[in-house]
């Protein structure tokens, strides 16, 4: 079980919880198990980065980047208010 | 006890003095710390170039700040070469190995034809009025006047662009754009400090130059009454800025300011507000990523995320934009560690701060090595029904 920090703006699609645990052993699997509990997260989360302590998937193993239980993953989609 | 003659030349036995023609062989080498301990108003009429000042009265406090290395030699001087005799010795004391005082002081560096600095910095009520910054010595004067002499544009006069306007104005930025089409409505003053009340209905650049105006006569405000677009895009660039905080509302702006901004090589302070939450960013072109490097391209419209719909806390443009502005003094100054390839996000609720990386994209369709996006593009609107508060 892996905590996974969810952005505001994907909070719709969660039930509104700020943090949601996941299972999997990498971040495929994790976004897998999300995906199967909040569909609606499907349409955006390939829009969105993801990092694993601190760091993007995609300069590490994408989305086969291992994560263990107290790995800190955090979901970002790109968000544009300013106003 | 000895008279004031009695112990001066006492003094002047035991420290070490160089005539004027030396000093300048010195200075010339620029290996000493030249240093000028004579008060505001003689240093303001002229002094050696390179020269740091510390009225003889704050020497003993600040001369640590001013020049750390001990082991440096320091060129000490006044008026008349008396002062800094005392000076001289003071800094012995304090441990500074290798001091020499200028004997015949300024007047003879001046008799000698010797150059001088005759640019007199700041006006006395700016010396007041920025006394806080010139106190720090990562700031200070030369900080100071850099500030003064630095553009910087503001994308939106909103939530982010109110606190970075107002705290950017106050700090002594010499000229300040603002970009923004809106009027100032009543839904605004929930969170957006530099309008108010009474201004309800007025072009927000208007208002906003108001305000600042009255904060600081220092500041010239430049007013672009226009929404961003790919039109006027050059145009506004082209007046020469240093750094672009970038507080729109929309992904349009967003991409169209990161472009600009990789095609200029101006930095980009980058801030974004949602609810609770908000992230802030620096995007210097050839130090770290861009904008594209984290997005490549915008998402489609009907997953773009709510903006006026999907509300903000009032503070947290505030917090957001101040952070913004801290950023934006410290690329004008070149100090510090600005938030170069690292996102800070803010989450009010958690009171908490995370910090992610940022890298650049060596595919990154902007900067990346080959480059597939040369022009601008206009995106669509995405949050359509809203207002557009770029």
């Amino acid at each position: 079980m892996t905590k996974v920090r969810i952005p505001p703006t994907l909070r719709e699609q969660t039930g509104g919880q700020r943090e949601l645990t996941a299972v999997g052993d990498t971040v495929q699997e994790l976004l897998d198990d999300l995906m199967s509990r909040f569909p609606a997260l499907e349409q955006q989360l390939p829009f969105a980065n993801v990092y694993v302590e601190g760091e993007d998937v995609r300069t590490l193993d994408g989305f086969e980047t291992e994560v263990r239980p107290g790995s800190t993953v955090i979901l970002l989609p790109a968000m544009a208010g300013g106003s | 006890m000895p008279a004031y003659r009695e112990l001066l030349e006492q003094v002047r036995a035991e420290i070490s003095e160089v005539d004027a023609r030396r000093a300048r062989e010195l200075v010339d080498s620029g290996d000493p710390v030249i240093l000028d301990v004579r008060e505001q108003d003689e240093w303001d009429e002229g002094h050696i170039p390179g020269a740091l000042h510390i009225p003889r009265g704050h020497l003993e406090s600040r001369i640590e700040r001013t020049a750390p290395d001990s082991a440096r030699q320091v060129l000490v001087y006044c008026s008349a070469g008396n002062r800094s005799v005392f000076a001289a010795k003071t800094l012995e004391e304090l441990g500074y190995e290798d001091v020499v005082s200028l004997a015949g002081g300024f007047t003879d560096w001046k008799r000698n034809g010797f150059p001088v600095d005759l640019h007199t910095g700041l006006e006395p009520p700016q010396r007041a009025r920025y006394s806080r910054h010139l106190l720090i010595p990562e700031v200070g004067e030369q900080g100071q006047l850099k500030l003064l002499d630095s553009k910087i544009l503001l994308i939106g006069a909103g939530g982010l662009g109110s606190p970075a306007s107002l705290y950017l104005a106050a700090a002594g930025v010499g000229r300040i754009g603002i970009v923004d089409a809106d009027v100032v409505d009543e839904s605004n003053l929930q969170r957006q400090i530099v309008h108010s009340t009474e201004r309800l209905g007025e072009a927000k650049v208007d208002s906003a130059r108001r305000t600042i105006e009255a904060l600081n006569p220092d500041v010239q405000v430049v007013s672009y009454k226009e929404r961003l677009t790919s039109e006027n895009v050059e145009r506004i660039l082209a007046d020469g800025w240093d750094v672009i905080v970038d507080g729109a509302d929309n992904f349009p702006t967003r991409y169209l300011v990161n472009d600009a901004s990789v095609w200029h090589g101006v930095p980009v302070v980058h801030g974004s507000i949602y609810r609770f939450e908000g992230q802030v960013t620096v995007f210097k072109p050839g130090e770290g990523p861009c904008y594209r490097c984290l997005f490549p391209t915008p998402p489609p419209p009907e997953l773009a995320p709510s903006c006026a719909e999907g509300g903000v806390l009032g503070v947290l443009p505030g917090v957001i934009g101040s952070l913004q502005a801290s950023e934006a003094l410290k690329l004008a100054l070149g100090i510090g560690e600005p938030l170069i390839g690292r996102l800070m996000l803010f989450d009010a609720l958690a009171a908490e701060f995370t910090e992610v990386k940022l890298r650049r994209d060596p595919e990154c369709p902007v900067c990346g090595e080959h480059p597939t996006i040369t022009d601008y593009i206009d995106y669509v609107e995405f949050c359509a029904g809203t207002r557009e508060t770029a």
